[in-house]
């Protein structure tokens, strides 16, 4: 069951809305319902939000993302369809029961953290579990505890006004984890921080994330943002949603212009992984093999290295088309494995802007493995200086230029 | 009949303003006693506790107020200022005249707070309040005076009425402006985490609205002070009625004393007030003193 499901959502601001959501059913479009004094700002929305994930919504201001996050706690109403929190409808829920979903299954951090300045850290971040009703001792340990998954332990005493930013909104998620829901929303939660701070602070939500596996929705206008953390994106515009995916799939097929042209400055680099770029490794050799079904399957397809594989579809290493030759005229039985070029392995989900330095210092291609460390996939040198190209907004134009780049790279390593 | 006459009829506003009184006189008036006795007793009541015990016990304890929530320099500048009271003569005159004050605040404060969060929250109480809040600051405060003696007759209680209808609408508004000022998302936040409307008021907007709010306070007290000098045209005891009566007998001695009576009092109240407000801005009170010291020792018990 989905953490969130969200359907066919409409939220329409401005008198007599139901008609609003009416006309736009019928296909009239938000500048027609400006016209009549109506204000759409999220329009048709459906998702849904896995447990344990990180459902990154992005879209510029006035896109509707900050309005489509208070539905799903219920700090505005829908103006129509449906919001479920585990499956439990939140339309129609009394007053005390929409809180009572905020209490034990959604806690929120906010842009501008949202702190009371007049509460010491420690009892801010108490604050969910004091409305909760906790007594004092137990949320005492309980928010000591949050801080110190913060990395504040110790700065409880203080008010948050003699902390910095980065501080202050890591009080704002202590005090959200404090609570104890199992979902999180996050509204522009880094957006209010200086770029560095910023980046430190993603780091932790993933490092976070990986120990706590809480589902967590966050807004954000910043699109390296979104590709950083999102395990699914949803891109909105103008209140509707334009497309929900992985970060890959809107790089590599954006649903319409508008993705297209706002995905078109991302640093592909960062957001494509070396999985993403794998070739198939057609030079396979078994390395029960010898010399001479090696030498065999170089003639045939004329590459000028075998990658050798276990039964167990482990790499074992490369075998070059000379040593080769020489291990057959010597007679040789072993497979003459390259000393000089050993080989490099990288995971699937290395980014791609890591792969140049180990790329540069080794001469064979670099093996992707998976998670059970098989050979999914090689990545050759002109695959990844193709991938970069492109990346980079650079049409490849043909081989004898990316041949040009690899020398131009190998005399600068050397 | 002149043209003005024909075109614009005479509204005898004024005659049913009376005749409104004059109906509440004559049905209200057991309530009417109950205010009357219960507004002297408390009023004699404060009074005695302010003169019973010795001159200099009070100026005592009214510089170590002074200490304690502000610093020691408005201390030694209270201790002076009321012991140049005490020189003049005119030390019974301002005690009576602190306990209007302070009575007519209390009761303004009490109906103010709630009506300003009311406001506060609803956009419809908001503009029906304004007018009227405009009316009760600008009508000349005498003409309170009228009917508060044709209900109270002559005495406190009618200074108490009008002083605290004079003194009333700054406490209204700085508490609506105060809680409408609160950041929005903070607001949100309570909400998030499941707070009830009443747990927000109390534990987010109240305190963060209180610096505005202590404004508020501050106004109606300087307010209340301005009309209980003229509270002692009606026969309230205290300095108001040494100006009154230095101004019929054109005594000019007696009414620079009781005037600077008045100043000292509107001083210190002023002062002693705006930093009951804003605690954070007095870090030479010993309040302040004290806290920090309790703030470090928290501090090292989390730390080890």
């Amino acid at each position: 069951m989905s953490a969130i499901q969200a359907s066919h959502v409409y939220k329409v601001f401005g008198r007599r809305p139901e008609a609003g959501v009416q006309q736009l059913e019928r296909g009239a479009s938000r500048a027609e319902l400006r016209d009549r004094g109506l204000t759409a700002a999220v329009i048709d929305a459906s998702f849904d939000v896995e447990p344990g994930e990180i459902f990154v919504v992005m879209g510029l201001s006035g896109s509707g993302k900050s309005t489509l996050i208070r539905m799903v706690n219920g700090l505005l109403p829908m103006t129509a369809g449906e919001m479920t929190i585990h499956g439990h409808e939140l339309s129609g829920l009394s007053a005390s029961e929409l809180r009572r979903v905020r209490r034990e299954n959604v806690s929120m951090v906010f842009q501008h953290f949202a702190l009371l300045p007049h509460r010491t850290v420690g009892e801010n971040v108490a604050y969910g579990l004091e409305i909760q009703g906790m007594n004092r001792s137990d949320r005492e340990a309980k928010a000591a505890e949050a801080l110190a998954m913060v990395d504040l332990d110790g700065w409880g005493g203080y008010k948050p006004g003699e902390l910095s930013g980065g501080m202050q909104q890591r009080v704002g998620l202590a005090r959200a984890l404090a609570s104890g829901t199992d979902i999180l929303l996050m509204d522009e939660a880094f957006s209010a921080l200086d770029p560095l701070i910023r980046r430190g602070m993603q780091d932790q939500l993933i490092d976070l994330q990986s120990k706590l596996d809480k589902t967590i929705l966050f807004i954000t206008h910043d699109l390296n943002e979104a590709m950083r953390l999102g395990d699914r994106i949803a891109m909105m515009r103008d209140g509707r949603i334009e497309q929900i995916g992985t970060a890959e799939d809107i790089l590599n097929d954006p649903a319409s212009n508008y993705v297209a042209r706002f995905v078109a400055d991302v640093d592909r680099t960062r957001v494509l992984t070396a999985g993403s770029i794998a070739e198939p490794p057609y030079a396979v050799l078994g390395a029960e093999q010898g010399p001479q079904a090696a030498h065999k399957l170089l003639r045939e397809h004329q590459p000028s290295w075998l990658l050798v594989v276990g039964r167990d579809r482990t790499p074992k290493g490369f075998v070059w088309e000379d040593d080769v030759a020489q291990a057959v005229r010597s007679g040789q039985r072993e497979l003459p494995y390259s000393a000089v070029h050993e080989m490099h392995t990288v995971a699937e989900d290395t980014p791609i802007n890591e792969l140049f330095e180990l790329s540069a210092q080794h001469l064979a291609p670099l093996v992707v493995v998976d998670g059970q460390g098989r050979v999914s996939g090689v990545v050759p040198r002109v695959t990844l200086l193709a991938a970069a190209a492109q990346a980079n907004g650079v049409d490849v134009p043909d081989e004898t230029a990316i041949e040009e780049d690899q020398q131009q790279m190998e005399a600068e390593t050397a | 009949m002149t043209l003005i006459e024909t075109i614009i009829p005479r509204i005898p506003i004024g005659k049913w303003i009376d005749s409104g009184i004059d109906w509440i006189k004559a049905n209200l008036d057991a309530l009417l006693d109950v205010v009357s006795d219960g507004g002297t007793a408390l009023y004699d009541a404060l009074t005695w506790l302010l003169l019973a015990p010795h001159p200099l016990i009070m100026v005592a304890i009214f510089s170590l107020l002074s200490w304690v929530f502000r610093s020691w320099r408005l201390a030694v500048g209270v201790a002076l200022a009321f012991l140049f009271i005490i020189s003049m003569n005119q030390w019974t005159g301002a005690m009576q005249t602190l306990s209007l004050v302070v009575i007519a605040t209390l009761t303004a404060v009490v109906i103010a707070i709630p009506l300003g969060i009311w406001a506060a929250k609803s956009d419809t109480v908001s503009a029906i309040l304004r007018p009227i809040l405009d009316l009760m600051q600008t009508m000349p405060a005498f003409v309170y005076l009228i009917p508060a003696v044709t209900f109270f007759s002559i005495g406190v209680v009618p200074g108490l009425f009008s002083t605290i209808i004079f003194a009333l609408p700054p406490g209204v508004r700085l508490t609506e402006l105060g809680i409408r000022q609160v950041d929005s998302e903070t607001v949100e936040a309570g909400q998030s985490f499941g707070a009830t409307g009443w747990e927000i008021l109390r534990g987010i907007e109240l305190p963060l609205a209180l610096k505005s709010i202590m404004a508020g306070v501050n106004q109606v007290i300087m307010l209340a002070l301005s009309m209980a000098v003229i509270a002692g045209m009606v026969g309230a005891d205290g300095l108001g009625k040494e100006v009154v009566s230095a101004l019929a007998t054109v005594n000019i001695a007696k009414g620079a004393e009781a005037g600077l009576a008045i100043v000292f009092l509107a001083i210190f109240l002023d002062r002693f007030t705006s930093a009951l407000g804003s605690p954070a801005d007095n870090s030479s009170s010993l309040l302040a003193l004290w806290k920090k010291r309790a703030e470090q020792r928290n501090r090292v018990a989390t730390a080890a």
